[in-house]
């Protein structure tokens, strides 16, 4: 997937490489940690960038070796399993996470790519507008969600969790693409407004409560739906071969069998504006 | 210049600029995706009297369907990006989305844009819906069947209309099989089309008219039944003419198509290949004979 504002620095080529220093669970945040920021630096200026250690201001040199100069690519490795952060508002490039991540990865960012080889904290791509995020591992809760007193979470965007997810992905989702191909924790697409999740594992409990419009499409297990969704009927979602093709393109998904999937229908969340669905594979 | 004893006259095809569009029409089979196709681009065969020229193209093996069912690629032209809105508006909505099972794409990569399924899309009377992945947007229109799937969408570029090319044959026979062959030679080329019949015309016509108001009549020098009573360009022993026009998204594949046609068309029976032109006074472009068969080494 292009992004067009990575154009004038593409054939740059240039990346850099941050090495966590030391293992710690003291949390850190690390939104510095972000190619739009780097464009341009050389790893002093990088090493000079601010960060929290615990409630402690910082900077990224205290905790990370940094080498390289400023480009369109960041590599960032060692222990970050309590780093939070990383790539938020992101706009262009690319991000590899060299194993385990913390919370808030990739959070409000509009464009570029994050990429995380191992698993991935909680509120993975929170209020994302674009771009794509690929976690191959699991994911913690709230994936593509919308923080606490927001009336809309991700309105755009790509998140693909090659793992499980926790409870409550998408939640008041109004755009965009999740696909989870693990399983997901209870109330998936809670007060979702549109969009679509893609679920190639087991739906967990309770998905679409409260869903106003968009699509929960379960190609694995289901459960029972809440009583506020009615069944339509059974048919063959072209959309979604649409979709299909794409996740294929991007090589994220390759089971062609599935391609040719009947699907039900159920409609909902009927408490409230119910142009939702799920569709379950029959 | 002669191929196969054929004369190829020294002369040109004169062709106009257009606008062009390329939907892919898929449905579960591809006899069902042709159905929908072929009365999408019905009666199209002249904007003089229908609107729009249309027909349609076979996907290459490279070019996978975005859905991948089975589909072709249907092609139209027109005068200008708002006629071929209004033309495929009518003709996507009461040609494709009633076919079974089809669906409609853009095929055209294209900055200009004619929005379609973004119209079409209130045949479902409030429950229709809309998907946007990779910046194509999908309008989802409830229909009795189930749904019919149409890009908001199609993009329209500048295109070559008219190209052509006449078949002067010793009969009726040899002419039309000489242009049977050429179409079927020509359907290959990606991007082009011959919209009429079979993709041949049998009635050319000449942009002047007797009669006040009409501005078309049959092309009467080419008329074999009445080579006596008109100033003729028929040569000795030439009884029938067939024509073959071609529309294209681009002039290559106007000049491809041609020269394949040509090619095709110098048979036993042909006696010249020839074309239509307004002395180079009205279209944008020529497509000089000679060259083409140059370029083909015939």
């Amino acid at each position: 997937m292009g992004c067009v504002s990575c154009a004038a620095f593409v054939l740059d080529g240039a990346g850099v490489t941050l090495r966590r220093k030391e293992a710690s669970s003291i949390p850190v945040e690390a939104d510095s940690i972000c190619t739009d920021r780097f464009v341009g630096r050389g790893p002093t200026e990088i090493a000079a960038l601010p960060a929290f250690y615990g409630r402690r201001r910082v900077t990224l040199g205290d905790l990370f070796d940094v080498e390289g100069r400023g480009g369109d690519n960041i590599t960032v490795a060692g222990d970050l399993r309590h780093v939070k952060k990383i790539g938020h508002g992101m706009s262009m490039g690319s991000i590899t996470v060299d194993g385990d991540v913390g919370p808030h990865l990739g959070s409000y960012m509009s464009g570029g790519e994050i990429v995380v080889e191992g698993k991935a904290g909680d509120w993975v791509g929170a209020h994302m507008k674009g771009g794509r995020i690929i976690v191959k591992g699991d994911c913690g809760h709230f994936v593509g969600g919308a923080y606490s007193g927001e009336t809309k979470g991700v309105t755009g965007g790509t998140i693909v969790v090659q793992g499980s997810v926790g409870r409550e992905v998408g939640t008041r989702m109004r755009r965009g693409l999740i696909v989870v191909m693990g399983d997901t924790g209870e109330f998936a697409a809670a007060n979702m407004i549109a969009g679509s999740i893609l679920v190639f594992g087991r739906l967990g409990e309770r998905p679409g409560a409260g869903m106003k419009r968009g699509t929960i499409a379960a190609f694995g297990e289901a459960p029972e739906l809440l009583p506020t969704f009615r069944y339509a009927c059974r048919f063959e979602p072209v959309f979604l071969r649409f979709y299909l093709r794409r996740l294929s393109e991007w090589g994220i998904w390759a089971e062609t069998d599935l391609m040719d999937s009947c699907f039900r229908r159920h409609v909902g969340d009927v408490n409230g504006v119910g142009k939702g669905e799920i569709l379950i594979r029959d | 210049m002669y191929i196969n004893g054929v004369e190829i006259e020294d002369t040109f095809a004169e062709a106009f600029e257009m606008w062009g569009a390329r939907l892919i029409i898929t449905a579960r089979t591809r006899e069902w995706a042709m159905t929908a196709a072929r009365v999408a681009t019905g009666l199209a065969t002249s904007i003089i009297g229908c609107g729009c020229e249309a027909g349609i193209n076979d996907l290459s093996g490279d070019e996978p369907t975005p859905d991948g069912r089975p589909g072709v690629a249907a092609l139209f032209f027109t005068t200008s990006p708002e006629a071929l809105e209004t033309q495929l508006l009518q003709r996507v909505g009461q040609g494709v989305m009633t076919s079974p099972t089809s669906a409609c794409y853009n095929g055209l990569d294209a900055a200009d844009r004619v929005k379609v399924g973004g119209k079409l899309r209130y045949f479902g009377d409030g429950f229709q819906s809309s998907k946007l992945l990779d910046g194509r947007r999908l309008w989802r229109v409830p229909v009795m069947e189930g749904e019919f799937v149409v890009e908001e969408e199609f993009g329209v570029c500048k295109a070559v209309g008219g190209g052509n090319f006449f078949i002067l044959g010793k009969s009726v026979e040899a002419a039309l099989a000489a242009a049977e062959a050429s179409v079927a030679a020509m359907r290959a080329v990606p991007g082009a089309i011959m919209p009429f019949p079979g993709g041949i015309v049998r009635s050319g016509s000449k942009v002047s008219s007797k009669y006040k108001g009409q501005h078309v009549s049959s092309n009467t020098p080419y008329c074999p039944t009445i080579r006596t009573q008109v100033a003729t360009a028929l040569p000795d022993g030439v009884e029938a003419v067939q024509e073959i026009v071609i529309d294209g998204l681009d002039e290559g594949a106007v000049r491809e198509a041609m020269r394949i046609g040509i090619s095709e068309a110098c048979l036993p029976g042909v006696v010249r290949i020839s074309a239509g032109n307004y002395g180079g006074t009205l279209g944008k472009y020529q497509f000089p004979l000679g060259e083409l068969v140059d370029s083909s080494g015939g």
